[in-house]
């Protein structure tokens, strides 16, 4: 699996990401954000930062660097692009996802682990989870607040396009398990697709016991695993 | 060509929340001042343009803020002419 890493400007989270898909085996590279050409990858990464200081929006800076012309073609071939964080809202700006990713409703950055809950496993990206399984995952974000209008909210549901959801313990829905306040619970969503994955937590950084979580492993084995010819 | 000023004023769409307006419609309160019902906090963006005509100018950045300025699920936008420069010679 050859999986580039798009830096751009203010990324913080590309090393991170690196190593994630190093661990289940891919050969990763770093790609600036002004360089062309992903034909040959198997997979794009869209890290989590500040890309450009946030300046005017968060990600719309980013997303008229010149290589998300080449991550829109790579998008549309297929392939996964997966965006966490900065790259969630990267994916938002650029049209890849709908909606938009607003200032969180506390007022407040905010950075613990949550709880998520997997509610499609049929994604390349999820396979190897189990329907409603519970994750604990870190989030970093001051602007993670989902909203979209009425309209794209129900295409999401209806199509079974919301993949990940802040949860309780038990898995359930609540709004204090809700640390941003996205509307219906929304971490994480997939395009019509179902290629291009965007969420706010960051499974890159729930890959070693040491660190407190592996639950963001299953993610990347999955997203390999389903590269791999059957 | 003209040289225009042209104000773009972007500000979050109504009833969606506006949590820096929130925080400073908290400290006016504290600081005193009742009767305060609501405070939103927008960005005004200042672009320097040359066009033929000024209408051709507005024209011009609503097409940049479609694009690039505002995001449209999330913030609305106005334009205006703020000042023609001088005509500078050629």
């Amino acid at each position: 699996m050859k999986v580039a890493v798009i830096t751009f400007p203010g990324s913080n989270c590309d090393y991170d990401l690196f190593k994630a898909a190093q661990q289940v085996g891919g050969d990763a590279k770093f790609i600036w954000h002004r360089e062309r050409g992903l034909n040959n990858y198997d997979a794009v990464l869209l890290p989590g930062g500040f890309s450009y200081g946030d300046y005017l929006r968060a990600g719309a800076i980013a997303r008229m660097s010149p290589i998300m012309e080449d991550v829109i073609a790579f998008a549309k071939t297929g392939r996964p692009v997966l965006g966490i964080c900065n790259g969630f809202q990267i994916l938002c700006e650029s049209g890849l996802l709908p909606g938009a990713l607003m200032h969180n409703t506390s007022l407040k950055f905010e950075s613990k682990d949550v709880m998520l809950r997997v509610d499609r496993t049929d994604t390349m990206f999820t396979k190897d989870y189990k329907t409603g399984q519970v994750l604990r995952i870190p989030i970093a974000h001051g602007e993670g607040n989902y909203g979209a209008d009425d309209e794209t909210l129900e295409a999401l549901e209806d199509q079974g396009r919301v993949v990940f959801r802040y949860v309780d313990r038990d898995g359930e829905l609540s709004d204090e398990a809700n640390p941003n306040g996205s509307l219906n619970n929304i971490a994480g969503i997939t395009n019509e697709t179902g290629n291009v994955l965007g969420m706010m937590p960051h499974p890159e950084r729930a890959m070693e016991k040491l660190l407190g979580s592996t639950d963001g492993l299953a993610l990347f084995t999955s997203m390999a695993g389903s590269l791999q010819p059957s | 060509m003209n040289p225009y000023r042209i104000e773009v004023r972007v500000k979050p769409r109504p009833g969606l929340l506006d949590p820096q307006g929130k925080a400073i419609h908290h400290s006016l309160n504290s600081l005193g001042w009742e009767g305060v019902n609501d405070v939103s906090v927008g960005k005004a963006i200042y672009i320097d343009i040359d066009a033929d005509s000024a209408d051709n100018a507005l024209a011009t950045v609503e097409v940049m803020c479609r694009k690039l300025l505002a995001n449209p699920v999330t913030e609305d936008f106005e334009v205006s002419v703020i000042d023609e420069m001088e005509r500078t010679s050629s």
